[in-house]
């Protein structure tokens, strides 16, 4: 444990330098309105990330969480609007059961075929994508018809506050449901059997099966709850954007891996942390939104986007090849 | 006390049609040592693993405690109080020390959560037991071989077994580890517990255990209490033979002594070896003794160009090579047949063919563009030349035998201009008749190529049968070295225990 | 002689082939049934000679990572890349001469856009091979980079414009076949010479079968995995040229749905994602199937989406063909 506590505070340094020379670049960078937006902007990668990990950890990979995302949204969306319901609690637990059910599929092909989660994950998303735009629809839902309920949701702050221009800004309620859940994850992967076998998958899949461990239990639990986690989060993106857009989402598995493997996660499995992926997600929503600040083309993003991702795994790989000497 | 915990009548196992065991009988009774014995690949693992759940026998059935139990899955066994110890250990390295020894006890409780302190309480109470201290926070992949193996004994223990299984246990310890290894499994049989202690070293299983059991190429030989054997006996029983072979003797030819094959002077690396010299003639058999860890591996290494070392000279043929890597190495004249076939050596969804030729790639080609029909003679004729046993070179490697195998790992050799071959455990899983086969080719190629060979074993005997000199290795030095036949089984064995 | 031989034994080794053809000529009655008056016609086949060889050579440069193990997630990218770096070129040189583009030219436009690829091919293999990262992980960032880097010199937009001949590569006929078809038989000839017939091609087949066991047995793996990757590129950055070539323009975000495509061809085409094994004749012919599968729903008016999801299926399909067959032997 003492080595997860040692790269988290790596990482935390990281991130605390780059926040000072982004701040030295443009003090702007440190008003509160930057903040608190840079903190709404954690929220939906950040649940997505969580869920990445936990795939991670044991020793898997998983690209289809965007597909599944979106499906849960915009087929949740379609239902409150078919239906007539504006309510909160019932479309989240459908996205999330929905993302359950495509986890159970990626779950099923990855551990009845032992195929690699890579490709298995490529085709369920490309299915469920696949099926969303040519069988639901491929019209947006904006904010006229979007349902009410989802948008004054969406709309919840924790702090208000006025400039001195008399606009508004705050700080997003939706931040709490993003720490709630990485607490409730942390505490599950910490302190319950089930998030131990799935470190225990991770670090030696064959040893988990010898001593007993239920390992098709463990990779339908890693799979369904990486699922949940896409479909709540992707239903908590457009009631925060009012926006539900079926082809939302596009690319956006590129970026959370890398938060992720940023977050110290290994991607041979066995490693990473909760605290950890949370940093991952914060250094790359602040590179990302920084860019702007500092006035680069955003047409460079994804190119500072991918230098980052070579980097962090290259620093991962040097330190992982360093552990195993 | 002599009731029987665990039965087997009749096991039969195949795999794709082989008979890995075909009707062995096994009882362990309570509480007693009982060794079960025999070489690489006679069928020691799979019968361990019906005994742990792992595998389901064809045929014959399984008793514990005089009631049969069909179908014996992993759950079941640990149910039944059978623990086994693996070699690999199957533990988490990326876990702490505390959790991998609590881990089984809350599997077993059907536990839903962790409670840290319980499991700190619950791993200090077991290493106490075991009399030994160990860091708990420490993850488990930072600890030395010896570690994790007090680890996974402390934890087989923790769960109130009733018959521990110990797979080749000795095989990474040093003599004095052995030592405190041979008292723990004493002081788990006072607690009335029994143990089933696998291995293919001789000795080791004569001190320890009460009762013996030989089983060799999957079926069983005798069985019996253990002073009713003696060494000779014991092999007998393992290999199917008396030890006839004889022992290779080499002398330097008369007249100008040529260069040595090899030699190495001063050759160092820290932290694995330290300041080795030796020289090997044309036509010499130089064992190499040691334990696991003594730094055998890491001097064959070297010569292989994988670990430059960081000091001394190496010689081939009279001239000074530097061997950077494994090219420079065979481009020199160095072959290496490594450690684990299997892992290392073979290419098991390839073709025998290009299992052969892999090695001479570069040789049977011209701008890179291989000459096929070159290829296709290369290959047969290295079928020929070592017997491998197959219709066509252009079978698939994984579905040979052992030996065969082998056969073809030593073969690909034969198509370089190897001056110097060296062997890391030649007959690993190899059966007893490919075995003195293999010996007599390795035999064959010194003497016929004048080439100078090391031969790294675990198998003392092996060594002693088949080596004119055999040098012991401990601690990255040769501390003995015996010559013809003072080079004998029975005193590089008396010797290694006496190894710390 | 000496090619029949070979064929006749690689049918033998693993009777994939067998099956793939197989399969081709199901989908191809299926498909011919299901509306023979618009399949059946000339045109259609003519149209999928222009389409399928920029995704078969994607999916070839695919089998080719996966040779050893590894897998090439920036193959769009590069493609892509290679394409708007000829045509930056192009209107840099032909709008200063105020020419149309020769021969030359175009030439010089290709081997441009070629050393694009086995430069990014070049950055992928020595990121795998010296930083030693994950080939999923160094791929997945260099792929973020082309293509972030094709928006840079677009700044968004498609790059049009490109001279006639370029056009050509894409769009002509050589005696009556379409160029691209002619570009993709020659290329793949070519890569199954070097994979069955040369040191690399059988040391990366060794290496990807057992990499610990080819480095015990002198094979320079980094240097030969380093050099897939180069090969890889130069491949993708080919069918970025057919690409651009055929629509006359080049894009960042072209060709997308290519990945998961050009993956599900090689799986399909008997390549094992583990490495070790994989043929270009089944990955040509897998993608001949499966361009006769989607240009079969798109005459039954399926909509893209929906192809993307059949797509999707016949991959999660082949893999549990595949795990059945494996357990059956």
């Amino acid at each position: 444990m003492a080595l997860f506590r040692k790269s988290e505070v790596i990482i935390a340094v990281i991130l605390l330098i780059a926040m000072i020379v982004i701040g030295l670049i443009n003090p702007a960078f440190w008003q509160l309105d930057n903040l608190f937006s840079l903190l709404r902007s954690n929220v939906i990668i950040g649940i997505m990330a969580l869920g990445v990990l936990l795939v991670m950890i044991s020793g898997g990979i998983d690209v289809s969480f965007p597909a599944f995302a979106v499906a849960a949204m915009y087929l949740t969306v379609k239902g409150m609007i078919f239906f007539g319901h504006d309510g909160v609690i019932l479309p989240f637990a459908a996205a999330a059961t929905m993302g359950v059910l495509f986890g159970c599929l990626n779950a099923f092909f990855v551990y009845t075929f032992r195929m690699i989660p890579l490709i298995v994950t490529l085709g369920t998303g490309s299915m469920v994508r696949g099926f969303l735009l040519g069988v639901v629809g491929t019209s947006m839902i904006n904010i006229n018809k979007m349902p009410d309920a989802l948008i004054d949701f969406g709309k919840l702050e924790i702090i208000s506050l006025t400039k001195a221009d008399g606009t508004t800004f705050g700080l997003t309620a939706m931040i709490l449901i993003y720490v709630g859940l990485a607490i409730a994850l942390h505490l599950v992967l910490r302190h319950t059997m089930i998030g131990r076998s799935v470190y225990a998958l991770g670090g030696a899949p064959e040893a988990a099966a010898r001593v007993g461990f239920d390992t098709r239990k463990t990779i339908f639990f890693v799979y369904c709850v990486a699922g949940m986690l896409a479909g709540f989060a992707g239903l908590l993106h457009s009631g925060m954007i009012w926006l539900a857009n079926p082809r939302d989402f596009v690319g956006l598995e590129l970026d959370v891996i890398a938060a992720v493997v940023l977050g110290g996660a290994s991607i041979f499995g066995g490693r990473g942390s909760v605290v950890g992926t949370m940093l991952g997600v914060f250094m790359l929503v602040m590179v990302k939104n920084s860019l702007i600040i500092m006035h680069v083309d955003t047409t460079w993003q994804r190119v500072v986007v991918g230098i980052v991702i070579v980097i962090a795994t290259a620093a991962t790989a040097w330190r992982d090849r360093k552990r195993r000497v | 006390m002599s009731e029987a915990f665990i039965e087997l009548r009749n096991i039969g196992k195949r795999f794709s049609g082989v008979h890995a065991l075909d009707d062995v009988s096994l009882t362990i009774n309570k509480g007693e040592i009982h060794c079960l014995a025999g070489e690489n690949g006679s069928g020691k693992s799979t019968l361990i693993k019906v005994i742990a759940g792992v595998y389901q026998p064809d045929a014959g059935e399984i008793l514990i405690d005089g009631k049969t139990v069909r179908h014996l899955t992993p759950i079941e066994s640990v149910r039944h109080a059978i623990q086994v110890i693996y070699q690999d250990f199957s533990l988490f390295g990326n876990l702490t020390v505390a959790e991998n020894l609590a881990l089984n006890t809350a599997l077993r409780a059907k536990r839903k959560t962790v409670n840290w302190r319980a499991v700190h309480a619950l791993a200090r109470e077991a290493l106490d037991r075991l009399g030994v201290e160990i860091d708990l926070t420490a993850e488990l992949e930072t600890l030395p071989t010896s570690g994790k193996q007090l680890v996974a004994i402390a934890r087989a223990l923790m769960s109130d077994a009733r018959l521990i299984i110990m797979d080749e246990p000795t095989t990474a310890l040093t003599g004095k580890e052995v030592e405190t290894l041979f008292r723990i499994v004493r002081d788990i049989q006072a607690r009335g517990i029994a143990v089933l202690f696998v291995s293919h070293k001789m000795r080791e299983m004569l001190d320890i255990s009460e009762r013996l059991t030989v089983i060799r190429n999957g079926r069983k030989v005798v069985e019996g209490p253990t002073s009713d054997f003696d060494e000779g006996a014991v092999i007998r029983h393992m290999t199917g033979q008396d030890i006839v072979a004889e022992p290779y003797r080499w002398s330097p030819p008369d007249g100008a002594a040529p260069a040595p094959r090899l030699e190495v002077r001063g050759l160092s690396r820290p932290g694995h070896y330290d300041d080795l010299s030796m020289t090997i003639g044309p036509g010499e058999i130089v064992g190499l003794s040691g334990l696991l860890g003594s730094g055998r591996t890491e001097l064959a290494l070297a010569l292989f160009g994988m670990q430059p070392p960081a000091a001394g000279t190496i010689l081939i043929d009279g001239r000074p090579v530097t061997l950077g890597s494994v090219r420079d190495a065979i481009d020199a004249g160095v072959a290496y047949v490594p450690e684990d076939r299997l892992s290392e050596g073979l290419f098991l969804t390839q073709s025998i063919k290009r299992n052969i030729l892999v090695t001479s790639l570069d040789a049977m080609s011209r701008w890179t563009v291989l000459d096929l029909a070159q290829g296709d003679r290369m290959a047969r004729e290295t079928v020929a030349a070592m017997q491998i046993a197959t219709p066509t070179p252009e079978k698939i490697a994984g579905e040979l035998s052992g030996g065969n195998q082998q056969r073809v790992v030593l073969g690909r050799w034969l198509l370089t201009n190897a001056k110097v071959l060296i062997l890391n455990g030649p007959t690993v899983g190899v059966d007893v008749g490919s075995k003195a086969e293999i010996h007599q080719k390795i035999r064959e190629l010194a003497l016929s190529r004048g080439l100078g060979v090391l031969m790294i074993s675990d198998d003392v005997l092996e060594l002693a049968q088949n080596c004119n000199r055999v040098v012991l290795m401990h601690r990255g030095r040769f501390v003995d070295e015996w010559d013809g036949d003072a080079a004998s089984e029975r005193v590089i064995s008396e010797t290694l225990k006496t190894l710390t | 002689m000496r090619f029949a031989v070979d064929f006749r034994s690689l049918i033998n080794r693993d009777n994939n082939i067998a099956q793939l053809i197989v399969m081709t000529v199901v989908i191809f009655i299926v498909m011919a049934a299901l509306s023979p008056d618009k399949f059946l016609r000339y045109y259609n086949f003519e149209s999928i000679t222009y389409i399928f060889p920029e995704l078969g050579l994607l999916s070839i440069a695919m089998m080719i990572a996966m040779l050893t193990g590894g897998i090439d997630l920036s193959v769009v990218g590069i493609a892509n890349l290679s394409g708007i770096m000829a045509g930056v070129f192009f209107h840099a040189v032909l709008k200063d001469a105020g020419v149309e583009g020769g021969v030359m030219v175009v030439g010089l436009g290709v081997v441009l856009a070629l050393s694009v690829g086995a430069v990014a091919g070049a950055l992928n293999g020595f990121l795998i091979t010296r930083f030693r990262i994950t080939p999923i992980l160094a791929t997945l960032g260099t792929g973020q980079v082309f293509v972030g880097l094709a928006l840079v010199l677009t700044g968004g937009p498609a790059i049009v414009g490109f001279p006639e001949t370029w056009a050509f590569i894409g769009n002509g006929k050589i005696l009556g076949v379409a160029v691209p078809f002619v570009l993709f038989l020659l290329i793949a000839g070519l890569m199954t010479f070097v994979l069955s017939r040369t040191t690399l091609g059988v040391n990366l087949m060794l290496i990807g079968s057992n990499p610990r066991a080819a480095v015990f047995a002198g094979i320079q793996k980094s240097r030969m995995i380093f050099y897939s990757y180069m090969m890889t590129g130069v491949l993708a950055s080919a069918a970025g040229i057919i690409l651009s070539g055929r629509t006359n323009a080049a894009k960042s975000d072209y060709g997308t749905s290519y990945l998961l495509q050009a993956v599900l061809i090689a799986v399909l085409g008997g390549t094992n994602p583990a490495g070790g094994r994989g043929t270009v004749i089944g990955v040509g012919i897998a993608v001949v199937a499966l361009m006769l599968l989607s240009s079969g729903f798109q005459i039954l008016r399926f909509s893209n989406h929906l192809i993307d999801f059949i797509w999707g299926a016949f991959l999660l399909l082949v893999i549990a063909l595949n795990a059945y067959k494996n357990r059956a032997r």
